[in-house]
């Protein structure tokens, strides 16, 4: 069996940039990602992918990056939260949590934002059962969610511009 | 408040909180974002045994290990800690004893984590076992060995007894007495972050930990306690908490760990807990087996309660002292009792520690009481809502027990409630499997006397200004997801007649901010509120008394609005708000006020008094309803409609969200989860371990489970509270399980008197209803439990003064003597 090496060295695209990492082989792509990229807006809640709090966009699929190994993603495009925001302007989904109450103590925000930007992507006009099937996998201890489905309906409906 | 200024800008309005953006992009730093060069990490080895003696703890090879900078055990704590001055019983690494499966005994402090837990394995402990105690009435029944060396007697760590008027008599010259038990199981907060903790000495050689802590306050003092060190030399910073529910209020072993190691290393040391370790440090709901006897007339009044509770307090003290007031002393704040009887019991037993859980100790007795008084109302063959309506108290009642209602929209909440949800076309007319239940709450906005006895304000707020017209509020109040900053920022800015992005908060940093106790017993929004308009009102009068010359008019004619200043007559003129500053600054200097709090003396005098008042109480009623598969006892909960009594919504956003988020939790503890415990069998050691430590298994309500909440906000300003504003964060919490308990029996005709009611529970009364037993699951006994003779105390209305009786003392030593 060949050694282990001490350490890997990949590189990813994370929000469009390429990011060289050289890293331990055995970290996820969320220890990677706070640790060795500086990315904390990406948290962890769970360890076993439970809470979602650590979803990022791996390819535009929302992936537990607590799960996936930072191994795993040599060459592929990641998306975190820090990646979201338009210039100095918030992306809709990130003005439609603010407005509606859709971020309590924002712990489980980043994830929740990225699932909804994955189901965005995918159906722009998501019914709130469609809303609440796809951020079932994010759990929220603060907001009981009815603002956080709330939020991401606003924002589809701004995405897909139309009033409010 | 100023005369001239009737209309609210700020608040009122639905806003973006003034943490949002920071929140939404990632920005926000939590404790586990911080990070610092040089900085090492810490992890705990924790007891695999829920009583033992530690004989030995070898950390020889563990000290060996290349990347090991220092291991600490207990010998390096000799000063406990704890929460309540009368519970001080626990040591940061556990010394001679370890108390439950979890329990900290050494730490590994290491250049990384991954080193740090190869060094935990490397430790050896040499443990005696002792017989661990499961529950309360195993510890009642075992008195020894005892977990503790303090307490009551044997096991028992608090016990206690009030009684408000002869409840006998009561009882007696009712027309019947509805006696009950319930049981409520214990349940954690589970808030999404871990607790991380990061300390390091600062420039000036000072110790500094960022934590995530709702009671920055309170830890320090504890550090100073066991480190040693002069409060002076110690700063916590509480960073933004994900989410807090109580379950980050005791100081907890691994910030004493991280601050330790920093002052003996002189490096930044840092931890984060893991989800299974914040499942041990727990703190959280405590079981509580409740007995509840109430006397009802025919017509439907209550004559007077006995009531009755044994609490599972886990292996050390916490909050538990006050807990076990809890578990009794709000139940008579929403309805008038007579007179009111109150024992309550907390065992320690080998698990982890409960302590403070959203609506603390009191979602145990408020369950019984609502789902009793749905009984009595069937027995009467009158509506749930009318029997509440016929026994609610009254704006600025006394009850039996000498607490101060003060305001009260319950009977507007009660109202509300049942138009939004039209119960009187639903209880008791839905097809069969389905049903509506209705309950009522009530909760403290902020506790009425500080955990450790002072006589200082419990809120101190800054506010400084400048010429560039910025206004920087400073105040050790936490912001725990709440929205603490919120509040200050939007009673600053409305006081001060600017917007809220001319404010930035300080808060929880106990280097810079002035004291506030902590984000715990819902007392942010009117402590640290009152303390925040009492200075920006101060600034407001030296900025009107600096302007009032050039504006033509008196200062107390000059009104602050929306970024202007002028005269309340001429509202055309006047000038900006910088202008008045800068006026202002040139006239008087720098400008700054502080403000502070302090709540109103009790009117109860007797010994215990101090835990129940508080200056406002909230009121809540809610509706739930429920659908029940009569084959398999599956709950579905398709709506609930809540009516909160919040005085005034300062930011009706967030204070909504308070109200959902309230309900969430309560229906999530009322559905499905529990901590809870179990033995392994003899041969694989016999010892206690905790059924669920980890997300997988503990579950909770997600965004498919949550049924549409349609809310109701009551506001009706309270005097006391900062624009009127009382607590939302903890009362509509409450009312929400015993309404589901209630809605069950309205749909199949059980009763489930326990919490969590399950589906296999339900089917369990329904297959007991069909077999022509009792259609109740539920506990059915209730133990023998060595309560003292009670304090007697008359009521209000029957001559009392506050204190103790001794009429009642010699009442009872006649009838002992007879």
């Amino acid at each position: 069996m060949a050694a282990i090496p001490e350490r890997v060295h990949l590189t990813m695209q994370v929000n469009g940039e390429a990011a060289p990492v050289s890293s331990a082989p055995y970290k996820t792509l969320l220890e990677v990602l706070r640790e060795d990229l500086g990315l904390t807006g990406t948290k962890h809640g769970c360890e076993l992918g439970e809470c979602g709090a650590c979803t990022v966009l791996v390819d535009g699929q929302p992936v537990l990056s607590c799960l996936a190994l930072a191994l795993e993603c040599g060459g592929r495009a990641i998306e975190t939260i820090e990646g979201v925001q338009r210039g100095p302007d918030l992306h809709p989904l990130q003005a439609a949590f603010a407005d509606c109450g859709g971020s309590q103590c924002g712990y489980c925000t980043p994830g929740v934002i990225m699932t909804a930007k994955a189901l965005l992507a995918r159906n722009p006009a998501p019914t709130r059962d469609q809303i609440r099937e796809a951020t079932a996998g994010n759990l929220c201890r603060c907001t009981g969610y009815q603002q956080i489905t709330e939020a991401i309906e606003s924002a589809a409906t701004m995405l897909r511009g139309e009033r409010p | 408040m100023n005369e001239t200024k009737k209309r609210l800008d700020v608040i009122g309005m639905p806003r973006r909180r003034v943490d949002a953006r920071s929140k939404v992009t990632g920005q926000l730093r939590f404790a586990d974002d911080l990070a610092l060069p040089r900085m090492l990490h810490a992890k705990l080895l924790r007891s695999p045994h829920p009583h033992a003696i530690v004989e030995a703890v070898d950390a020889e090879k563990a000290r060996q290990h290349p990347s090991v900078k220092l291991v600490l055990t207990g010998q390096d704590f000799p000063v406990p800690f704890g929460i309540m001055p009368v519970s001080v019983d626990e040591y940061p690494l556990a010394r001679e004893r370890v108390r439950y499966v979890g329990d900290p005994v050494a730490a590994v402090i290491a250049v990384d984590e991954q080193a740090a837990v190869e060094a935990l394995a490397l430790i050896e402990v040499r443990y005696q076992v002792l017989r661990p105690v499961s529950g309360p009435q195993d510890g009642l029944e075992h008195p020894e060995p005892r977990i503790h060396d303090y307490g009551e007697q044997g096991n028992i760590h608090r016990n206690q007894a009030y009684e408000f008027g002869d409840v006998d008599e009561a009882l007696r010259n009712a027309d019947f007495v509805a006696e009950d038990l319930f049981f409520y199981e214990g349940n954690t907060h589970l808030p999404m972050e871990q607790q991380a903790s990061l300390a390091f000495l600062d420039q000036d050689g000072k110790l500094q930990i960022s934590s995530s802590t709702q009671n920055p306050h309170y830890l320090h003092r504890q550090l100073a306690r066991v480190l040693q060190v002069p409060e002076s030399r110690i700063r916590v910073i509480a960073t933004p908490n994900g989410g807090g529910f109580g379950g980050k209020c005791d100081p907890g072993g691994h910030e004493f760990v991280v601050c330790k190691a920093a002052l003996v290393l002189g490096r930044p040391v840092k931890i984060g807990l893991t989800r299974e370790e914040v499942f041990y440090v727990h703190r959280g709901r405590h079981p509580v087996l409740l007995k509840m006897k109430t006397g009802v007339t025919k017509e439907g009044k209550l004559t007077g309660m006995h009531l009755q509770t044994l609490l599972d307090g886990g292996g050390y003290g916490s909050h538990g002292p006050a807990s076990t007031f809890y578990t009794g002393v709000l139940t008579p704040v929403t309805y008038h009792y007579p007179r009111f009887k109150f024992e309550a019991c907390r065992v320690f037993t080998n698990k982890p520690a409960c302590g403070p859980k959203r609506g603390h100790g009191t979602p145990q007795p408020r369950f019984g009481q609502e789902v009793q008084l749905d009984k009595i109302a069937e027995r009467l063959g009158m509506d749930p809502l009318e029997l509440r309506l016929k026994n609610l108290t009254k704006a600025g009642d006394l009850t039996a027990s000498w607490l101060r209602v003060g305001s009260t929209g319950l009977e507007d909440c009660l109202r509300k409630v049942g138009e939004m949800s039209s119960w009187k076309a639903q209880h008791g007319k839905l097809e069969k499997g389905r049903g509506v239940g209705l309950a009522c709450s009530t909760y403290m906005s902020g506790a009425g006397v500080a955990i450790y006895w002072n006589k200082m304000p419990h809120s101190g707020v800054q506010v400084l200004l400048d010429r560039s017209g910025t206004v920087v509020v400073y105040c050790g109040a936490t912001e725990i997801g709440q929205g603490s900053d919120d509040v200050l920022a939007a009673i600053v800015a409305e006081t001060l007649g600017v917007d809220t992005g001319s404010v930035r908060v300080v808060s929880g940093d106990t280097g810079i901010t002035p004291v506030d106790l902590g984000s715990y017993s819902s007392r942010v929004t009117i402590m640290a509120g009152n303390a925040a308009v009492q200075a920006a009102e101060r600034l407001r009068a030296s900025l009107a008394a600096a302007v009032c010359e050039t504006l033509g008019t008196l200062p107390d004619r000059v009104v602050f609005s929306q970024g202007k200043v002028f005269a309340a007559d001429n509202a055309g003129a006047g000038m900006s708000f910088v202008e008045a500053v800068t006026m202002a600054e040139a006239q008087l200097g720098t400008l700054s006020a502080v403000g502070s709090y302090s709540p109103p003396k009790p009117p109860g005098r007797y010994k215990g008094a101090g835990v129940g008042p508080s200056p406002a109480y909230s009121f809540s009623a809610c509706v739930v309803e429920a659908e029940v598969d009569e084959r398999t006892g599956w709950i579905h909960v398709p709506k609930i409609w809540i009516a909160h009594d919040i005085g005034r919504a300062l930011n009706p956003v967030l204070a909504r969200g308070q109200v959902i988020g309230g309900v969430y939790m309560g229906l999530s503890e009322a559905m499905m989860e529990e901590q809870s415990f179990r033995r392994l069998p003899e041969k694989l050691s016999g010892a206690l371990v905790h059924r669920a430590p980890s997300m997988l298994d503990y579950k909770s309500l997600t965004a498919l489970d949550m049924p549409e909440v349609e809310v109701a906000l009551i506001e009706d300003p309270d005097p006391n509270c900062p624009y009127g504003a009382k607590e939302v964060g903890q009362g509509p919490l409450l009312p929400v399980m015993p309404a589901l308990a209630n809605a069950i029996f309205d749909a199949v005709g059980v009763r489930v008197d326990e919490i969590p009611v399950t589906p296999d529970k339900v089917l369990r009364a329904l297959e007991a209803k069909a077999a022509g037993k009792a259609a109740r699951v539920g506990p059915e006994s209730y133990p023998s439990v060595p309560y003292p003779e009670p304090i007697f105390v008359l009521p209000p209305w029957e001559g009392g003064d506050g204190n103790e009786s001794r009429k009642g003392g010699e009442k009872r030593a006649a009838a002992a003597m007879v």
